[in-house]
């Protein structure tokens, strides 16, 4: 087979470090190559290179033997490359149709040829005339296919219109789009895919929208096409439904590139799986000739455990209880629909569902984001002796002033949960701003012995405002006391009430810097210091900062929405220890993750989402991928009965019976 | 090694700067300020046929010649400076209030309107505690207007503002040809509710006040609780609505503050400065306090530097006219303008660095030896395309990647060597 | 009355059309050009010096060179300011407020020097005046005749040149990778449009629309006086592109509209006063702060800015 791409020795710099090193790669016609590789091993940055994004700093790219330089998109699709990102590359507003013609290159048009042709032809048409006898075409109709004769004036005008074909060519007009809807519509047929061309992208799935990211390549003529990590958002079902038809254009010549870190997936639909670690290339194998161990070690670069440590829940008892709850978005869908379920204290509650089925909502809706339509919220203080507060309908800050110690960790960090221009210390501010300070409030951060960081910090507002009045009116009592003994506390009061002022209207910084200094040192965050903008920190280091400064609030309940996306496997590790600590802590976590394996090694309890609606809650112990990929989509309901589904104890059947009711 | 062929290479390559040095930025911002000079001088001498060294002479003179000169620049910095103040904490929020005319401008015709309508019927005093109140009333509503439009329903702020100057013009000139229905058109200074002259002029009174608010703007921004709130509003509206900041509430609380300062400014262009009130009363100020608030960074500290240039190039300009004879302010417009465009053109090269293609090639060559001499460096590898990675799978992760593709920070290169120890231990 | 007053909104109109058909172009690309007021002006004062020189140069033998030359420098001149203006926000990237008011100051102030030149003479401007009002009008006592066919060259131009803009916005292929570069620049330079060349061009091409706007407000509706009046009337041509929602075809009903109320104030309404009419040329601020909000209130999806409006592209920061 010939080699339809080829790469030799490819790097590439970002400044003084490196990303892609000496990459050697090939890809033959009409296979599926999978690159494999962790996050970060650099597979998007080499797929970016030979899709004109970023242009490599040193080697060359070879299509069909031929060295070519791409510096753009668009000699990208000058030599048939296609790339369906990550991130679909589409404009929102326009419909499916515009989107895949977009950009579509203007087919040269040059007047000086078309004129010499238009001479020709005319000319010919006027030989035919001087030798057309019309005796040789007997028939009444015969004088419409008769031939013509030209005049030099005729002749004339219509070469003077070219410049005007010419302008409206270059336009390029819109209105005669029955051809271009044939051949999009073609396209769809020959693959297997169902599109509706007018639907603007703004009313479509995730899976729509790859569909017409797919038609846009395939529209653009690529040979090539690359597919960074297709299935990420995509249900199993969808999943085969997209494997069929990158079957169907292997059939069909095509060479396909797809980018994944899955590694059933791998073995499922490639035919040769390069391995990326680091910014190299590893090893291209035949997937026929490999099993998953093999891929995983080349993967990893060494054997490495992947169990995490998961202990029993003790003395669990309910600690965030939500009975119904439904939501909409700005269009009036129904984002979550009657969602009940309870987390509980000293165990993870793990959440799966495809992306976007609503766990972003949900978590929002706990902690005061999210507008709710129904239902309610009720949380379980325990610092008040398990008291029922309700958090329905409350602004964060209402929430904390409840007293409510309820720590959430987004998924868009810097975008959210930190402020990517701000340093460490104004970063870990974003929680504590608001307290005010007493006189005597020493510092409050203290360190544990335990290598988790506990800081302690109560934010009960309320409270120092009371300590003051208390003071005061104790004071106008004692009234009778030795003058000097008032004076002395009056004084005091007064700088009390002048330090509270202060730091009502101030910021302190000092307790903040303790703590990312804390933080830093605890959690092993490499940091210049701790004045640096976090987003200049790699992605495993702020989701570290984001994480210490949500768990040293002390919480009692902890959300994590993807807290390991993008991370490499030790951060991902890091992360998983820090909340399995705070289980053991007796702290309610919620964790919301994409990685099935993950749910299962570490939750105690699965509740899965699909459009809103829990499909089931079903034990971590006893789960089965398959059954909750099912639940995922809806196939399947926990009550459906399955075997798989084991209690560990009778209590939490009852509480998972319940759940389905 | 090198297969590339040079020729079809990008000759040019940006990148984005992921820090520079305070002072670095200030030293090009000065360049480019210096070139701005040098060009307007070459512009002048070409037009007006004469010596550089005449040209800057005339416009020292024109800023500071005489006494009069003095103050006066001095109460335009001055003035110039409470307008720019007034938009920054917008600005710092990101709200891009291009109102300030407007409504320095209403508050000045609100104090205008206690002078003419109570004039003379209350005390001198108490005239002045009202029109500061009306002014500061005036100013706010002006400024409040749009916010809660923006608050609510995401309003465009730019276009909003930018029609409101125009209303409060048009009131302007309604009230105008009330109070003076015939004749000139135009308002003469009312001699009631004058507000006292320090030091025998109207200039030290401006001064004074413009010099408290820039400290308290400074310290406010810096280090208040509502600064870090605008600043958290301005970086990322999600993070604010995450932490319970009320980004409603901000955004209101904020402009009522702006349009206080222009309250003030329009009390003192009213009430202290003109004593009356008309159509080119603010003069186009409001609009060159957002250049100059820009150029300044936000930073109300270099703004006094910022308002002074402006001020000195449009005065000295001014003066150079004159002494050559030609009587129309534009040529000073223009080079005001010229010498925006120019800082702000500037302004590229403390964010981007242009690399030619010659030092990608040298640089690659360091960083392959380096990587070659340091096996520690191939595990860079690892935290940068983390970086790289994260990029397309999270697009607000994104500016991280920007801290990768600079090569300012070798300190960056070296933490990172040491996170992948530091992961290997926590594993 | 009314037909005199519908003919005059008509006429005024095509200034505000010019520009805001200008802005429109500009925004589509992804740029708010705060600019356009002084462009209006430059465009003015550039297509004024040639008119004057060429007034004095031949007369006023040759009518259609009166007309075309100040015409095409016009825009040269304001595709020029273009071009300084796009080099600063798309290539250097500066903020795009910014280096638009910045663009209006210097503009203002050049038109001002440029024109304080000629400003004594501008009666030999004035003589060529005629020829921009008479050329293609039709003069009749018919009311349609009146308000449709009795203007000027420029205010049919207007018109035609509105059409055209929302023909290829609508329906090409250029005014589809247009609206998709204003849209989301990354998308577009994914699909092989060169986003830098595309900005660079629509904001060059609105900058010479919306400079016309000047030339054709003295030339024609003034009579070829010079007043300072140019500015106001770009504000309110960047009003006028929100108040028809980003759409060339709807902006020629807008700009009458705006036109009208505009005009409303000289002697249409009966027994006003002279300070009344001040109030009544607020009006169009006033509308347009209403479509304003009120579109921004429905919040809908076609009613909305272009997506990455005022935002810079930078291709490795995605």
């Amino acid at each position: 087979m010939q080699n339809a791409i080829e790469l030799k020795n490819i790097s590439k710099f970002f400044g003084d470090v490196i990303a892609n090193k000496n990459v050697n790669l090939d890809v033959k016609k009409g296979e599926i190559l999978s690159i494999l590789g962790e996050n970060g091993s650099g597979k998007t940055t080499l797929m970016n290179m030979i899709a004109g994004i970023y242009y490599p700093d040193e080697g060359e790219i070879l299509i069909d033997g031929l060295p070519v330089t791409i510096r753009s998109p668009k000699d990208a699709f000058a030599h048939r490359i296609g790339m369906i990102h990550q991130h679909f590359k589409l404009v929102d507003v326009f419909s499916a149709a515009d989107n895949i013609i977009l950009g579509e290159e203007f087919q040269g048009f040059d007047i000086k040829e078309e004129k010499s042709k238009l001479c020709e032809k005319f000319a010919k048409e006027n030989s035919e005339f001087e030798n057309y006898k019309p005796e040789d075409h007997p028939g009444i109709l015969s004088y419409l296919s008769a031939p013509k004769f030209h005049s030099e004036k005729e002749i004339k005008r219509a070469v003077s219109v070219l410049p005007l074909v010419k302008i409206s060519k270059r336009l390029q007009f819109n209105w005669l789009s029955r051809n271009r809807a044939q051949t999009i519509q073609k396209i769809a047929y020959k693959y297997g895919f169902d599109i509706d061309l007018k639907k603007k992208i703004y009313d479509m799935s995730v899976s729509e929208k790859q569909t017409v990211e797919i038609i846009k390549v395939l529209y653009r003529n690529a040979d090539i096409l690359i597919l960074d990590e297709p299935t990420a958002v995509l249900t199993p079902q969808e999943i085969k439904k997209l494997f069929d038809v990158l079957r169907r254009m292997r059939e069909d010549g095509k060479s396909i590139i797809i980018i994944t870190h899955k590694l059933n997936e791998v073995m499922e639909i490639s035919d040769r799986v390069a391995v990326m670690r680091k910014g190299e290339h590893i090893a291209t194998v035949n997937t026929a000739e490999t099993c998953e161990q093999e891929l995983t070690e080349m993967m990893v670069g060494k054997k490495i455990e992947l169990n995490i440590n998961r202990t029993v829940p003790q003395n669990s008892e309910d600690r965030l209880v939500v009975e119904h709850i439904c939501a909409t978005n700005h269009d009036g869908v129904k984002i979550l629909d009657d969602v009940s379920f309870e987390a509980r204290s000293g165990e993870i509650l793990g959440i799966a569902g495809i992306a976007g089925s609503g766990q972003r909502e949900l978590l929002e809706a706990i902690a005061g984001l999210q507008k709710l339509n129904g239902g309610d919220i009720w949380y379980y203080d325990p610092s008040k002796n398990n008291e029922k507060v309700d958090l329905r309908s409350k602004t964060p800050m209402q929430i904390r002033n409840l007293g409510v110690r309820l720590s959430f960790v987004p998924e868009d960090r810097l975008g959210m949960g930190l402020v990517g221009n701000m340093d460490l210390i104004d970063n870990m501010m974003l929680r504590s701003y608001k307290n005010i300070k007493k006189l005597d409030d020493e510092d409050t951060v203290t360190q544990n012995n335990s290598d988790i960081i506990n800081v302690a910090k109560d934010e009960q507002i309320d409270n120092t405002e009371c300590n003051v009045k208390a003071e005061q009116s104790e004071e106008v009592k004692n009234n009778s006391n030795a003058f000097v003994a008032f004076m002395k506390k009056s004084g005091k009061a007064v700088a009390n009430v002048a330090v509270k002022a202060w730091s009502a209207v101030f910021l302190d910084r000092k307790s903040p810097k303790t703590l990312a200094e804390t933080i830093v040192k605890d959690l092993e965050v490499v940091t210049p210091s701790t004045r640096t903008p976090v987003r200049r920190l790699s992605g495993g280091n702020v989701q570290k900062v984001l994480v210490g400064r949500e768990i040293a609030a002390a919480p009692t309940v902890l959300m994590a929405a993807y807290p390991v996306r993008g991370l490499d496997i030790n951060s991902s590790y890091t992360i998983y220890n820090l909340l399995n600590a705070q289980k053991e802590k007796g702290v309610a976590v919620i964790y919301v993750g994409e990685d099935l394996d993950v749910l299962i090694d570490l939750c105690d309890r699965i509740m899965v989402i699909c459009g809103g609606k829990i499909t089931g809650i079903v034990d971590g112990r006893a789960a089965q991928k398959e059954q909750i990929g099912l639940m995922m989509m809806g196939r399947l309901s926990q009550s459906e009965g399955n075997d798989s589904v084991k209690p560990i104890n009778g209590d939490e059947q009852g509480e998972v019976e319940r759940e389905d009711i | 090694m090198t297969k590339t062929k040079s020729v079809k290479e990008p000759i040019l390559h940006l990148v984005k700067r992921s820090s520079l040095p305070g002072w670095k930025a200030w030293i090009i911002r000065a360049l480019a300020i210096l070139g701005g000079f040098i060009f307007i001088c070459i512009i002048c001498c070409a037009e007006l046929k004469t010596s550089p060294f005449l040209i800057i002479k005339y416009m020292f003179q024109g800023a500071f010649m005489t006494k009069t000169n003095t103050n006066v620049f001095f109460r335009d910095v001055a003035i110039l400076l409470m307008i720019a103040l007034a938009v920054t904490p917008a600005f710092k929020m990101k709200f891009w209030n291009i109102g300030a005319e407007g409504q320095v401008l209403i508050s000045a015709w609100a104090c205008t309107a206690c002078m003419f309508y109570l004039g003379g019927k209350v005390s001198n005093d108490t005239l002045i505690f009202i029109m500061l109140l009306m002014s500061l009333l005036a100013g706010i509503v002006w400024a409040v207007i749009p916010a809660i439009f923006k608050a609510i329903w995401n309003t465009n702020e730019t276009l909003f503002t930018l029609m409101m100057n125009y209303i409060a013009l048009q009131v302007t000139l309604y009230f105008i040809k009330v109070w003076v229905p015939t004749g000139t058109g135009s308002l003469s200074p009312l001699p009631y509710g004058n507000l006292p002259q320090i030091a025998g002029g109207d200039y030290l009174l401006s001064i004074i006040v413009s010099i408290i608010f820039t400290i308290a703007v400074f310290g406010y921004l810096k280090f208040s609780k509502h600064g870090y709130e605008i600043s958290v509003v301005g970086e990322s509206v999600n993070t604010a609505r995450y932490i319970g900041i009320s980004v409603k509430k901000v955004i209101i609380r904020t402009l009522v503050l702006s349009g206080a300062i222009c309250g003030v400014v329009g009390f003192l262009l009213a009430g202290g400065i003109n004593h009356m009130v008309s159509d080119t009363t603010v003069g186009g100020r409001g609009f060159t306090a957002v250049l100059v608030s820009w150029l300044a960074q936000f930073n109300p500290l270099a703004m006094v530097f910022t308002s002074g240039i402006v001020v000195f190039l449009s005065n000295g300009t001014t003066k150079v006219m004159e002494n050559y004879g030609i009587p129309n302010a534009f040529l000073a417009e223009v080079l005001t303008g010229i010498m925006f465009l120019i800082i702000i053109g500037c302004e590229f090269f403390v964010r981007y660095r242009v690399i030619f293609n010659k030092n990608i090639f040298s640089k690659k060559q360091k960083a392959t030896v380096s990587c070659d001499s340091n096996s520690l460096h191939e595990q860079v590898t690892v935290s940068v395309d983390e970086a790289t990675r994260s990029d397309s799978s999270n697009e607000d992760l994104l500016d991280k990647t920007e801290s990768v593709l600079t090569d300012d920070d070798s300190t960056l290169v070296k933490s990172d060597i040491s996170d992948v120890k530091a992961n290997e231990e926590v594993k | 009355m009314f037909v005199n007053f519908l003919t005059t909104a008509i006429r005024f109109s095509a200034t505000f059309l010019y520009g805001s058909t200008g802005e429109i172009i500009i925004e589509k690309g992804g740029h708010l050009n705060l600019g356009i007021p002084g462009i209006i002006s430059v465009g003015a004062a550039v297509g004024c010096i040639f008119e004057y020189y060429l007034v004095k140069a031949m007369g006023t033998s040759v009518p259609a060179l009166l007309i075309l030359i100040p015409l095409l420098m016009t825009m040269i001149s304001g595709a020029l300011m273009g071009l300084l203006y796009s080099f600063l926000t798309v290539t250097l990237r500066a903020n795009q407020n910014v280096v638009g008011l910045a663009m209006t100051t210097f503009g203002v102030g050049l038109a001002g020097y440029l024109i304080s030149d000629i400003q004594a003479e501008m009666a030999i401007i004035a003589r060529a005046s005629k020829f921009f009002r008479d050329m293609f009008a039709v003069q009749s006592d018919n009311w349609f005749v009146q308000i449709f066919l009795s203007h000027g060259v420029l205010v049919y131009l207007a018109i035609i040149i509105a059409i055209v803009v929302q023909i290829i916005l609508s329906k090409t292929r250029v005014g589809l990778n247009l609206r998709a570069v204003g849209e989301n620049p990354a998308t577009a330079d994914a699909a092989g449009i060169n986003v830098t060349k595309y900005k660079y061009v629509s904001t060059c091409i609105g900058c010479a629309i919306s400079a016309v706007g000047g030339l054709f407000c003295v030339m024609d509706y003034m009579g070829g006086n010079w007043e300072y009046v140019l500015e106001g009337f770009g504000w309110l041509s960047i009003a006028l592109v929100i108040f028809t929602l980003w759409r060339p075809a709807l902006s020629i009903l807008g700009s009458i509209v705006f036109a009208g109320l505009y005009i409303l104030a000289f002697g249409y309404i009966e027994g006003i006063s002279f300070a009344q009419t001040e109030i009544i040329k607020m009006l169009p601020y006033l509308v347009t702060v209403l479509v304003l909000s009120i579109s921004s209130m429905l919040n809908k999806k076609n009613t909305q800015p272009p997506a990455a409006l005022g935002v810079s592209y930078f291709r490795e920061e995605r």
